[in-house]
Formats: C-alpha cells, sequence, structure tokens
C-alpha cells in the first residue's frame, strides 16, 4: 500500500498527522507529507485507511 | 439588551442566528426547516441574508471563493459597502479570514509557522497547569460554573500568552467579543464604541512593540514581511484584532457544549474518565457534533444557487455546524457517538480559510478535558439552573450550572 498527501488539497488540518503519526508528518507550515515515500507497512495499513477517511478536504490517496 | 430587528417570525423566511431562541434550538431548527423541503433559508434582516444548511451546499462555497467573498466574515447590520473606512477585499479588515485570493495566501502563509502542531506542543504543560488552577480555585464547591469558571478562562489565557497582552485585561477581552460577535442584532451605537475601544487597546500594544519588541505574535507581525515588503500597520491591527476575536470564544464554545455532553451522559464520562486514551476521538466527535462555529461570505454577484436568487452583496452564512449534521455525510448524525471513527468533520472550515488556530483549539480542548475529568471523575447538569447558550455565529454555552459529585 501507498499514500500521498496531494500538497495542493492540504490545508493543514493534521488530521492524518494526529491519527497516524508512523504514515505522516508535518512541515514548519502545518502542510502534511507522507514519510518513506507513501509506502505503508502492512501492519499500518488500517491506520493509513483511517487517515485517509478522515482527512476533511480529501487530500490524501490511497494505491493498494 | 433587545434585537433591533425583534423576534424573528419564521425561521425559513425570517431567520435571526442572533435571536436567542435560534442557538438554543439550534438542531431542532435546522431538522424542521430541512423537512420542511427547505434546505436554504432566507432574512431579510442584516440587509438580506442566506442560510444554507447541506453539507454540500456549504462544502461548495467554502471553495467557491470567486462568488463568495470573506471579506467580512461575521455578519452585521451595514454591509462592508455601506461602512466608509472598510478595508477593501481582497484584504478586508481582519486579515487573512477577511481576505479573498489573491491577497490571502501570502497573509495566512506569514502566520502558519505560529500556528503548526509541532511550534505550538510545548504549551500542553502550560494549558495544564492553568486548568489544574482554575479547578483549584473553585474550591469545594459543589456546585460550579463550567464555563464562567472553567472553558472561558483557558482559551483566554492562551490568546494573551501569544500577544503579549496581560491576563488581568481579560474580562475586557470578553466584553468586546461578546459586542463584536454576540450583540451584531443589537443598536449600533454600543457596538461602535465597544470597537473604538478595542482598537485604541490593540493600537497601544502595537506602539508598544514598536518601541519594546518582545517574543509575541504582535512582534513577529511588525517584523514580517510580505513579499519584500513590511506590512501596513493596518495589516498589523487587523490581524491582532483577529487572534483577540476569533481564538476565545470558539474554543470556549466548543469546550463548554463537551462539558456540557459529558455532565449528561454518564457512560461516555466514565468511559473517557476509564481511558483518557479515548479523548481525542471523542473530541472530534464533540467537535463534529457541538461545532461552535458559522462563518459568512458575501455574494459577489447575482447568481443562482441550488434554485435561489442571490444578489450581489446578500450575506451567505456557512453553517459548518449544519453541515456536520447531514445525514449524508455522517451516517447517524444526530446521535453523538464517541466511538465514530471516521468523521471527516468541517468544524473548523473547509479549503483555504480552515481555521488557522485549529492545532491549537485541539490542544486546548484536549487539555482543559483531561484535567477536567481527571478532578472531577463525575458530574452532572444543575438542571435547577439555566443553561445559557451564546448568541449568533458562535454558539456555546455562556453558563453552564454543573454539580460536581465527585472530585480528586
Amino acid at each position: 500500500m501507498r499514500v500521498h498527501v496531494d500538497s495542493k488539497k492540504c490545508q493543514g488540518h493534521n488530521r492524518c498527522y494526529a491519527l497516524a503519526p508512523e504514515i505522516f508528518d508535518v512541515d514548519d507550515y502545518g502542510q502534511a507529507f507522507e514519510l518513506n515515500n507513501g509506502v505503508v507497512p502492512v501492519a499500518l495499513e488500517e491506520k493509513a485507511r483511517l487517515a485517509v477517511a478522515n482527512c476533511p478536504e480529501f487530500a490524501i490517496t490511497i494505491e493498494e | 439588551m433587545t434585537s433591533v430587528y425583534g423576534p424573528a417570525t419564521d425561521w425559513a423566511t425570517d431567520f435571526d442566528h442572533a435571536d436567542p431562541e435560534y442557538n438554543k434550538n439550534i438542531h431542532k431548527i435546522w431538522d424542521d426547516l430541512k423537512t420542511s423541503g427547505c434546505p436554504i433559508a432566507h432574512t431579510d434582516r442584516y440587509g438580506g441574508a442566506w442560510l444554507p444548511l447541506t453539507y454540500e451546499m456549504v462544502h461548495e462555497i467554502s471553495y467557491d471563493t470567486t462568488h463568495f467573498s470573506s471579506r467580512s466574515p461575521v455578519v452585521g447590520q451595514l454591509k462592508p459597502s455601506e461602512i466608509p473606512d472598510a478595508v477593501p477585499a481582497p484584504v478586508g479588515g481582519v486579515p487573512p479570514i477577511s481576505s479573498d485570493p489573491p491577497f490571502h495566501a501570502g497573509a495566512r502563509h506569514l502566520l502558519l509557522p505560529i500556528f503548526a502542531p509541532k511550534k505550538i506542543d510545548p504549551l500542553n504543560s502550560v494549558i495544564r497547569e492553568f486548568c489544574h488552577k482554575l479547578i483549584d480555585d473553585m474550591g469545594d464547591k459543589e456546585f460550579v460554573d463550567g464555563a464562567v469558571e472553567y472553558a472561558q478562562n483557558i482559551p483566554v489565557m492562551v490568546v494573551a500568552h501569544l500577544l503579549g497582552f496581560p491576563l488581568e485585561d481579560a474580562d475586557q477581552f470578553r466584553v468586546w467579543i461578546r459586542s463584536a460577535l454576540e450583540d451584531v442584532g443589537e443598536a449600533r451605537e454600543q457596538r461602535e464604541t465597544d470597537q473604538l475601544a478595542l482598537a485604541d487597546y490593540i493600537n497601544k500594544h502595537i506602539d508598544q512593540r514598536i518601541e519594546k519588541p518582545g517574543d509575541d505574535l504582535i512582534s513577529y507581525l511588525l517584523n514580517a514581511e510580505m513579499e519584500g515588503e513590511k506590512l501596513s500597520r493596518e495589516h498589523v491591527f487587523g490581524t491582532v484584532a483577529l487572534a483577540l476575536i476569533a481564538g476565545i470564544d470558539t474554543t470556549w464554545s466548543a469546550l463548554g457544549s463537551s462539558l456540557l455532553h459529558l455532565a449528561n451522559n454518564s457512560v461516555d464520562r466514565r468511559r473517557l474518565v476509564e481511558n483518557p486514551s479515548m479523548i481525542a476521538q471523542a473530541i472530534e466527535e464533540f467537535l463534529r457534533a457541538y461545532a461552535p462555529v458559522t462563518m459568512a461570505r458575501l455574494v459577489t454577484e447575482d447568481m443562482d444557487f441550488h434554485g435561489v436568487q442571490m444578489k450581489k452583496e446578500d450575506w451567505v452564512l456557512l453553517p459548518f455546524p449544519a453541515a456536520n449534521r447531514d445525514e449524508k455525510e455522517f451516517p447517524n448524525a444526530a446521535t453523538v457517538d464517541i466511538d465514530r471513527e471516521i468523521n471527516r468533520h468541517t468544524a473548523f472550515g473547509l479549503g483555504i480559510h480552515r481555521c488557522i488556530g485549529s492545532n491549537l483549539a485541539r490542544l486546548e480542548l484536549n487539555v482543559a478535558i483531561e484535567v477536567f475529568l481527571e478532578r472531577f471523575p463525575d458530574f452532572e447538569q444543575d438542571t435547577k439552573e439555566e443553561v445559557k447558550w451564546s448568541l449568533g455565529q458562535v454558539r456555546g454555552p455562556r453558563k453552564l450550572p454543573l454539580r460536581i459529585v465527585t472530585r480528586t
């Protein structure tokens, strides 16, 4: 599984970072980005789905 | 205190969001409007305003900055075009919340680092200590006011800290905030007097920081640059006014509504007392179900919007709290479910105007609720006294009578 934050859509709600800090981080402006080139370890797939489903801006895409 | 418009006579055609009945009965009013086939209410008050109630419409307006300007995010009796010295679009009086593209992005960008999660996290211990002190100050009273003695104080402390304002001025801030946000239907003279006093206060502090810079938001703004130029005095002033007005009663409202829920829902309260790690998710649900903030937009040109004819300069209320209760987006939307894992709520807005203080608000809410539950594991609403709701676009309890059952 891979995730990607669209930096044009992200408005810095930081829901993904709060829910899955192993997968997402935020920069000095509070904008989110994916860690590890977006590659999600199997054990964290549920967390990744949860982060995607909680983004108010629909800014995160997931590839399985 | 009475509105110049008198009581609202019909919620579909003569609504008034500052009528005391509105915030008090808000969920029933929205449900009645929607079931009677009126997803967009209207009023001639305030020079004409619309109230769209679905997630779809709130979403659409939030992203359409061409047809819906943010120039005046609080509905008033006068349109900005009727106020002689109002700062024009795309800047507006309180940037960046009052700004439209293209100005908006730069004004927001320079504020983002101040409110980024890693920047505000260190405030955790300051807020925690303050919350404990508020509870210590309640002594062993059985009956307390959760709004006056607890919720209202926390964001005031944080905002005063941010701006370098003395905490002793807190009562004065609340008078000005009430005037700016709640008294929108009152005779204009008093509000204008309050606005002048607030302006004097802010100007005095800006002058002091020019003389002697400190480690605060005002000094930061005075040093900041946009496109290689220092900010205008007007811009600094507007952003300071925004930080003071927008950061206080919003968080105070969300916290008060959350405490009211916990007072009346002992199962949820006990679960959070036993499992404090569930508090963060519960807060997202409280933010969804009791979202405090409705913003406003101004229509930029005559247009058809979902079958209603909006005119240039009409107000449009943007009720994020109503979007959060739309069944199409949130299954069982009327049920407050702290186990709700998927919760794309819009409490902090959508699009370019996402509340810039949302990380700070979340931090305050999490710490304040953790401490309250730790110190008062059992409490209930004191039903002998009435809950008093705020008026206008920010909804929350202004009096929250609680009975403390057990304390630690």
